[in-house]
C-alpha cells in the first residue's frame, strides 16, 4: 500500500488554479490543515482570521452570498463546537455555496479530547441542507473537490491531511452518495467510513482464509445518506451487519445505517463499533484505535458475535500492512 | 551563601528551558517557544505569587484513568499537584495548555513531580499528555480548545465568593486567545461582577500557530483595549520575575487584575531566533541543527545540567 503525502495541499493548489471564485479561509492553522501552499500560490485568494471561528463562519456566508466559494480550514473540532450556532444560520439556512473542511477526524490526533473530532458528523449530519463527506484514502481528498463543486449548498469535508494511504484507484474519483463496495459476500454486510476501512482491509484476507464470506461497503457520504443501497446490500447477507466508524457510535454511519433498516423494516441484527458514548485521551492513533475498540481485531470480534462462532483469527493475523511513520515530516506538529 | 527569592524564582526558570529544550532535542519536536517565553511567569507564580500547599498528588503521575463518567470512580484531577482544595488558598488555571510541558518542567523544578514524570510525556497510556487535559499534572480544567478558561476560573471565583472563600484565582492565558470573543465576554462578566479575586497572567510573546501575530491577526493595544472594559492592568517585562510579581501584592480593589507580560519566544535559546517567524512548534529541519541545539544545551545555566 502507497502512502501519499499533502494531497490537499497540492490538490487544492492545482484543482483551484482557474476557479477566481474559491477564496480560501484558516483559523491560525494554515500549514496543520494544508493550505499554506495555497496561500504562498495565490495569497490574494487567501484570508487569516486568527482564532475567531465563530467570526470566520458569518464571515464566509457574507462572501458567498456575494458568488465566492469560501473554502474553511481548522480542525473539525473547532468548526462544529465553537461556530455552531453560525454555521447553521449564516450558511446553511440560506444554503450558501461554503466548503467547510475539518480535519483530524476522531482519534487521528494525540491532542486529546479538545482536539478530537468525536461527534462532528452526528451534529453536521443533523443540520438542514448541510452535505456531510468522510474521505478514507489518498484518491478521495483529491477527488473530493470535484465531486461537491455541482453541490449549490454547504459541504462538511471530514478531511484527511499528513500521510494517507491510498487504498482506491485513483480512476474512480469520489462521488458524493454513491458507495464503495470492496467486496461481496453473503454472510456479513459491513459498513465503514474513513480510516476504519483501512483497518477492515486488513481483516478481509483473514475472513476469506477461514471461509467467512463478507459484504464490504466503504462509505464516503454520510448525507444524503445511501438508504437504498444499504438496506439492499444488508437484505443480501444471511447473518447481519456491522458498521465501523472513527466517531461515537451515536449519530454517526452506524446511526444512518440503523434508521435506514428501521425505516424499511429490515429485521437485520446490527452491530456498530466506534466510540461508545466516551470521550478519548491523548495518545497514539495505533494505541487509541486499540483502547477504544475501533481496530481490526474488535472488528473481527463482532462478526464472531454475529455468527455465533469463534474464528480463531489472532493479532498476527491483521497485522498492518503499511507502517505510519511515528513521527510525520508531513505535518506541521506531532498533533 | 542565601539567596534572595527572585534569584531561586530565575533558576527555576532557567531549569524549566533546559528541560523542554532537553526534550525537544529528543522527541525531536516540541513547543519550545512556549517554555522561552513562559518560564518566569510560570516559576514567579509558583514560587513566589500563589498561596498554595504542597502537593497531594503522586510524585509519578498515574496512568490514564479513563475519562470523567458515572460509572468511572478513578478520575482525577491534575489540579492535585498544586496542593489541596482550602478557602485560603490560591487556585491555579493554565489556559493554552499546549504549553503543558513548561508546566511539566516547571513541576519538576519546583519539587512537586518526578524528573520522571517528565519522561512521561506524550506516552500512550500517561496522563502527562502533549496537550494538557484535566488529569494532567497541575491542570485542573479542560481548555486545550482555547479562549474557555478565563471564563470558567470566573465561574469558579464568583463561586468561591458565595462560599467565603479568600483564596485568589491565578489564570494564565497566551495574548492569542484575545483574539476569541469569549475571552472578552469573560472580561466583561469579570468587571461586571467585580471578580477582584481573578488574576490573570498574559504570556504576550506575539507568536501564533502561523507566525508572528500581527501578521495572522491584528488584536492592537491589549492593554488599551483591557482598560476600556475597566480592569486593572499593567504591563511589564515578562522575564523580569520581580516586575512579574509586584502587581499581585497590591491589595485587591474590586476590579479583576490583568498583567501583560511581554515576552520574548526565544529568551534564553538565542538559537531559536534563526527560525522566526516560525516558532510555534519547533522540530529540527537536520542532525547538524539537532547538534546545535544539543551543544547549546550543554552550555546552559552555566553547564549544570540538574536531574
Amino acid at each position: 500500500m502507497v502512502l501519499e503525502s499533502r494531497v490537499h495541499a497540492r490538490k487544492l493548489v492545482e484543482w483551484a488554479k482557474d476557479k477566481p471564485e474559491v477564496v480560501v479561509f484558516s483559523a491560525d492553522l494554515t500549514s496543520s490543515t494544508e493550505v499554506d501552499l495555497f496561500r504562498d500560490t495565490y495569497p490574494d485568494r487567501f484570508y487569516s482570521f486568527g482564532m475567531t471561528e465563530q467570526n470566520m463562519m458569518s464571515f464566509a456566508g457574507g462572501m458567498a452570498r456575494e458568488g465566492f466559494t469560501p473554502f474553511v480550514h481548522t480542525f473539525a473540532v473547532f468548526l462544529y463546537r465553537r461556530a455552531l450556532d453560525q454555521i447553521a444560520m449564516s450558511i446553511a439556512y440560506p444554503n450558501l455555496p461554503v466548503r467547510i473542511f475539518g480535519f483530524l477526524p476522531g482519534i487521528t490526533t494525540p491532542g486529546g479530547a479538545t482536539h478530537q473530532a468525536i461527534d462532528d458528523i452526528a451534529i453536521m449530519r443533523a443540520i438542514p441542507n448541510m452535505t456531510v463527506i468522510e474521505t478514507g484514502d489518498a484518491t478521495e481528498v483529491e477527488s473530493v473537490f470535484d465531486a461537491i463543486q455541482p453541490i449549490r449548498g454547504p459541504v462538511y469535508v471530514r478531511q484527511l491531511r499528513g500521510d494517507i494511504p491510498r487504498l482506491f484507484d485513483p480512476t474512480e474519483p469520489l462521488q458524493v452518495g454513491k458507495a464503495r463496495i470492496l467486496s461481496i459476500g453473503s454472510d456479513i454486510a459491513l459498513f465503514s467510513s474513513g480510516i476504519c476501512t483501512e483497518e477492515a482491509l486488513k481483516v478481509s484476507a483473514a475472513l476469506q482464509r477461514v471461509g467467512v464470506s463478507m459484504y464490504h461497503v466503504h462509505v464516503n457520504t454520510l448525507k444524503p445518506f445511501h438508504t437504498q443501497e444499504v438496506v439492499e446490500i444488508a437484505s443480501q447477507v444471511a447473518y447481519g451487519v456491522i458498521t465501523f466508524e472513527n466517531h461515537t457510535i451515536i449519530g454517526g454511519l452506524g446511526s444512518a445505517v440503523a434508521e435506514a433498516l428501521a425505516e424499511t423494516g429490515l429485521g437485520k441484527r446490527l452491530i456498530r463499533i466506534g466510540l461508545r458514548d466516551t470521550f478519548a485521551h491523548g495518545g497514539s492513533k495505533t494505541y487509541l484505535m486499540k483502547y477504544y475498540g475501533l481496530d481490526a481485531l474488535t472488528l473481527v470480534r463482532s462478526i464472531e458475535q454475529l455468527l455465533g462462532e469463534t474464528l480463531g483469527i489472532d493479532e498476527d493475523d491483521v497485522q498492518i500492512t503499511v507502517q505510519q511513520p511515528i513521527r510525520s515530516t508531513s505535518k506541521a506538529e506531532d498533533l | 551563601m542565601s539567596t534572595t527569592w527572585s534569584e531561586y524564582t530565575q533558576r527555576v526558570a532557567n531549569g524549566i528551558r533546559r528541560r523542554v529544550l532537553d526534550f525537544t532535542i529528543r522527541n525531536n519536536g516540541g513547543y519550545l517557544s512556549q517554555a522561552c517565553s513562559a518560564a518566569e511567569i510560570l516559576a514567579t507564580l509558583y514560587t513566589r505569587v500563589m498561596r498554595i500547599g504542597e502537593s497531594c498528588a503522586p510524585r509519578i503521575p498515574p496512568p490514564f484513568p479513563g475519562v470523567p463518567s458515572k460509572t468511572n470512580p478513578h478520575y482525577f484531577s491534575g489540579a492535585a499537584y498544586n496542593g489541596p482544595y482550602k478557602p485560603e488558598l490560591d487556585r491555579f488555571f493554565i489556559s493554552p495548555v499546549h504549553c503543558a510541558l513548561a508546566l511539566y518542567a516547571l513541576l519538576v523544578e519546583v519539587g512537586r513531580m518526578d524528573a520522571q514524570g517528565l519522561e512521561m510525556f506524550n506516552k500512550d497510556g500517561s496522563t502527562v499528555e502533549m496537550i494538557g487535559a484535566e488529569h494532567s499534572p497541575g491542570h485542573e480544567l479542560m481548555a486545550g480548545s482555547l479562549g474557555q478558561a478565563l471564563s470558567q476560573a470566573a465561574g469558579i471565583a464568583l463561586a468561591r465568593r458565595l462560599k467565603g472563600h479568600t483564596g485568589r484565582n491565578w489564570v494564565f492565558m497566551s495574548d492569542g486567545e484575545f483574539w476569541i470573543g469569549q475571552t472578552w465576554e469573560a472580561v466583561e462578566t469579570l468587571v461586571f461582577y467585580k471578580l477582584d479575586t481573578v488574576g490573570v497572567y498574559i504570556d504576550a510573546n506575539g507568536q501564533s500557530a502561523d507566525g508572528k501575530i500581527e501578521t495572522v491577526m491584528e488584536i492592537g493595544s491589549i492593554r488599551d483595549r483591557l482598560a476600556a472594559f475597566g480592569v486593572r492592568v499593567f504591563e511589564v517585562d515578562g522575564h523580569d520575575v520581580e516586575a512579574l510579581a509586584a502587581p499581585a501584592e497590591l491589595p485587591p480593589d474590586g476590579r479583576p487584575l490583568f498583567i501583560i507580560a511581554r515576552t520574548n519566544p526565544c529568551q534564553g535559546i538565542p538559537l531559536l531566533e534563526e527560525r522566526r517567524p516560525r516558532l510555534h512548534y519547533v522540530r529540527f529541519k537536520d542532525e547538524a541543527e539537532k547538534q546545535r541545539y544539543r551543544e547549546f544545551l550543554m552550555t546552559m545555566n552555566g553547564g549544570i545540567h540538574g536531574a
